[in-house]
């Protein structure tokens, strides 16, 4: 059994069929072979799986597939590219805010969606909406300075 | 200076063991043991293998043709359970299908029968008079454990390491003051955000493997022993890891995925959940009992511990992680007398094996805690105390090792600067909170088997490639081999390349662990750029017309003193007299003298400084790290911001173990908490509100430009500083982690208001 979706996945439409239980983040990895998005706790702790669906952060990995059908999804292959990804790029490596580089996608897309939202640069304020984010490579301090710096910033 | 696979990180390309995809590749899934210690009477695959999408499935009886065990210290551990059944979790069935989904419903098609023993899932009941033996049969040595002879095992004890210098009992009995104490530390997960994930791949009786490993050619040299090959049939590639932590040390899934592939036929891939990385390796819990004896004047005069840790099931690297944890025991001081016995203990329980700062992390805060009572019941000042005792640069550390190259004290009182050491200690607003802070000095043995060859290959454009066998996981070799070579020939960071990995093509390096990298494989680095400098200077010097002293090497171009320059690739194109050819230097780092045992080094000494500021909340027992400081102490530091992030990653794991991060084993041996649902690693919450990293450089290390490793220290010593932030606040404890449950039933007991 499959169902039919019809999505906007980095500004390109597919249309196809998805089994129902599949998760968001095998069919990016293994179906579309956008491997930019990471697989690591399995159950919406650690963040690294974060895309956005519709402008809003979700853990793929307990996400369906089948859900995303009539929605825009954004992967790092997406943000990539774009003036928001630019500057963040600028920033993180400024700050050597990567490491092992494997929590970072998550980093940049939950980023890019607090920005959207209209967070702006209080430190405190930017730990606690990243509390779905997990590092272990950097201690984070790298990481916070890099993000209160971008969402600081005018847009 | 750009970190040099940093953009491809920030694109989401950068290429990770489970983003690759080979043709034909088959997914596997392992079943696990659901019992800690039993026979398998029978096993089922049947109606498993008559699935849709099922290829091959493999258990004990596909492996007959081999002599079937690894290990590099106790070759003790199955490729997958044979007959028996040690740990819950344990692999007893492999399948490999065409899907990941398809591989895992097979796995539990699969019938396994069970006859269960006795269990051992603890210390106590390992080391219990008639214990149920995990191991029958005294295991092999492995080849690669560095430890000399082995002593013979004792029951569940598999390894023991002890040593004795001076009259410990004149010590304790001419001493003014003795604290004693038992002590435990708690087994925790490393926790890469990459799990433990393995491609293998025959074709045509070679094997390839992918692995997320950090020591390339020791799998290398397991798996060709395994499976009966010569070490060149056999390739390990290395992509980039998503974190290592000492958790992807030595090998793991690499003989469970290459023996399912050969079966199968076709390349295999298997990628741990984290339950299941969680059950392939651990940090070692232990258990410790430990006296310190001083002086009035606060001399130190005698250490006595006894150490046993929980190897779990299998070997793994216990017997090191168990010597270095008692070289640990007595910490940096000039001691009249010291003696120790340390302990590998199976258990019934998942494997144990290297973890970030071993033995260290393990023993500091518990010889550090003790020197702090000592100091508090003399009336002499914590920071003095380390003043008058710590060994200074040149003294003996450990009779015919290395003597001490770092300047302990001065690291000290950096890191206890920097957390306001000697200021009044600011109160809290609140009556129930109580201030404190702790410093604590350790050292850590690194540098492991010294042996790290190196290639620069310069081509006629004047580009630069490095095969080094450091594994990139995270911590930025790529970044720092790349300095180093370019630092040498005078070449622009941007046109040297350092490339992944690949047994085939890289050659040898013993390992990417103990701190080893940039001092080790970065010297081979460096010799391998100067015989690369030593051809472009030759040619130089007969095209200039300029003894080779008077030439240098600067971007990208040898000078010499009047203002003439060749540039490299004009200096390669005169070499082999046409636009083609290429200078490959070799570089190459063993013992200077004698075996290069770990009794005989180490290669450098790596401190493990820090101090920490914390707040107690007297009501609830929560332990808030209001501030730290690290030392790196690293001779050279030839990239800061990495050395920077080095100690900031582990003061934040440092926090985890110290505060929160436990892994709770069952009776009947199950691990409990075998998620993030419900073991907790630090976030961005657990930063302290001032996090300061000190580096360190009296150019005073063996490596490159003078310089030493790093990494590992900070993890030692935070959670030593915060035991001690915590005792000076009035709440000493003795079991880590410090949960609020624990520090509050602690207070309760001290009858603290």
């Amino acid at each position: 059994m499959t169902i039919s979706i019809s999505a906007t996945i980095n500004g390109a439409s597919f249309t196809g069929d998805v089994p129902p239980e599949e998760l968001l983040l095998d069919f990016l990895r293994d179906r579309l072979g956008l491997t930019g998005t990471k697989q690591s706790c399995e159950v919406q702790v650690c963040g690294v799986c974060t895309v956005l669906v519709d402008g809003n952060p979700v853990s793929s990995c307990c996400f369906l597939a089948a859900d995303i059908d009539g929605r825009e999804v954004e992967t790092i292959e997406g943000l990539a590219g774009s003036d928001f990804h630019r500057r963040a790029a600028d920033v993180f490596m400024r700050h050597a805010a990567v490491q092992c580089g494997f929590c970072t996608s998550g980093m940049l897309l939950t980023a890019k969606a607090l920005a959207g939202r209209g967070l702006r640069g209080d430190r405190d304020e930017i730990a606690a909406a990243m509390s779905g984010n997990l590092c272990r490579c950097t201690g984070y301090r790298s990481i916070l300075d890099s993000l209160t710096e971008i969402l600081g910033d005018d847009q | 200076m750009e970190r040099a696979d940093g953009r491809l990180k920030l694109a989401g390309q950068a290429e990770f063991t489970g983003d690759i995809r080979l043709p034909g590749m088959l997914y596997g899934a392992v079943l696990h043991s659901p019992v800690a210690h039993a026979r398998i009477s029978s096993i089922d695959t049947s109606a498993a293998g008559k699935l849709d999408g099922v290829a091959a499935i493999l258990t004990a009886e596909d492996l007959s043709d081999l002599d079937p065990y690894y290990g590099h210290a106790l070759r003790d551990r199955p490729i997958v359970a044979i007959g028996k059944v040690r740990f819950t979790g344990e692999p007893v069935a492999v399948v490999a299908a065409e899907s990941q989904a398809a591989a895992d419903f097979a796995v539990t098609r699969i019938t396994v029968e069970y006859d269960e023993l006795p269990i051992a899932a603890s210390l106590d009941q390992a080391l219990a008079k008639e214990a149920p033996l995990v191991h029958e049969e005294v295991s092999r040595p492995g080849s690669a454990h560095g430890l000399g002879a082995l002593p013979d095992a004792e029951g569940n004890v598999c390894y023991s390491y002890s040593f004795r210098r001076g009259d410990v009992d004149r010590a304790f009995a001419e001493a003014a003051v003795v604290v004693e104490g038992e002590y435990a530390f708690p087994a925790v997960y490393q926790y890469s955000m990459e799990t433990h994930t393995t491609i293998a791949h025959w074709h045509g009786g070679e094997l390839t493997l992918w692995s997320s490993c950090q020591h390339p050619f020791l799998v290398r040299q397991e798996i060709a022993a395994l499976f009966g090959l010569p070490l060149d049939l056999v390739q390990v590639i290395v992509p980039f890891l998503g974190g290592g932590f000492g958790s992807k040390s030595y090998t793991k899934m690499e003989p469970l995925t290459a023996a399912i592939a050969r079966k199968a036929g076709r390349p295999v891939r298997i990628l741990n959940g984290v339950h299941e990385s969680m059950i392939t390796t651990r940090r070692h819990n232990m258990s410790c009992r430990m006296r310190t004896a001083a002086a009035a004047d606060g001399t130190v005069l005698g250490r006595t511990a006894e150490a046993w840790l929980d190897t779990g099931a299998y070997a793994d690297n216990g017997p090191r992680v168990t010597a270095t944890a008692g070289d640990a025991a007595p910490g940096p001081y000039r001691w009249q007398a010291v003696q120790v016995q340390a302990h590998c203990v199976y258990t019934n329980t998942g494997p144990a094996g290297s973890y970030r700062a071993f033995g260290a992390t393990h023993l500091q805060w518990i010889g550090e805690s003790q020197l702090d009572e000592v100091a508090r019941r003399l009336g002499v000042d914590r920071l003095e105390i380390r003043r008058r005792n710590l060994l200074r640069p040149g003294e003996e550390v450990r009779p015919g090792g290395k003597p001490l190259d770092a300047d302990l004290i001065g690291d000290v009182e950096k890191a206890a600067g920097a957390i306001g050491w000697g200021e009044p200690q600011a109160r809290s607003a609140e009556k129930n909170k109580r201030r404190g802070r702790g410093v604590s000095v350790g050292l850590l043995a690194a540098g492991a088997h010294p042996v790290s060859m190196a290639t620069v290959r310069m081509g006629p454009d004047g580009s630069v490639t490095v095969l080094v066998g450091t594994t990139e996981l995270g911590q930025g070799a790529r970044t720092v081999m790349a300095q180093i070579a370019a630092g040498v020939l005078g070449s622009p960071v941007s046109k040297v390349v350092v490339r992944g990995t690949d047994t085939r093509y890289t050659p040898y390096d013993r390992s990417t662990g103990a701190s080893r990298s940039t001092t080790v494989a970065g010297l081979a680095v460096q010799r391998a750029a100067q015989n690369v400098l030593d051809a472009l200077l030759e040619t130089a010097a007969a095209r200039l017309e300029a003894p080779p002293q008077l030439l240098t090497p600067a971007d990208g171009a040898i000078h010499d003193q009047g203002g003439r320059s060749m540039t490299h690739a004009e200096l390669v194109r005169a070499r082999f007299g046409f636009d083609g050819g290429e200078l490959i230097g070799h570089g190459r780092v063993q013992p200077e003298g004698g075996s290069g045992s770990y009794a005989e080094g180490p290669v450098f000494w790596e401190v493990c400084v820090a101090g920490a500021e914390v707040e107690v909340d007297t009501e609830t027992g929560v332990v808030t790290v209001l501030r730290t400081s690290t030392v790196a102490d690293v001779g050279r530091a030839i990239n800061p911001q990495l050395v920077a992030r080095q100690d900031e990653g582990a003061t934040l794991q440092g926090i985890g173990n110290a505060l929160f991060e436990e892994m709770h084993f069952a009776p009947d041996g199950m691990l409990l908490n075998d998620t993030l649902l419900s073991y907790r690693i630090p976030a961005f919450r657990d930063i302290p509100a001032a996090m300061q990293c000190s580096i360190v450089e009296n150019g005073d290390g063996p490596g490159p430009f003078g310089a030493k490793g790093c990494g590992e220290g900070a993890l030692a010593a935070i959670p030593a500083a915060v035991v001690n932030a915590l005792a000076d606040a009035g709440v000493p404890m003795n079991t880590l982690p410090l949960t609020p449950e624990r520090v509050w039933r602690r207070i309760q007991e001290l009858g603290t208001s």
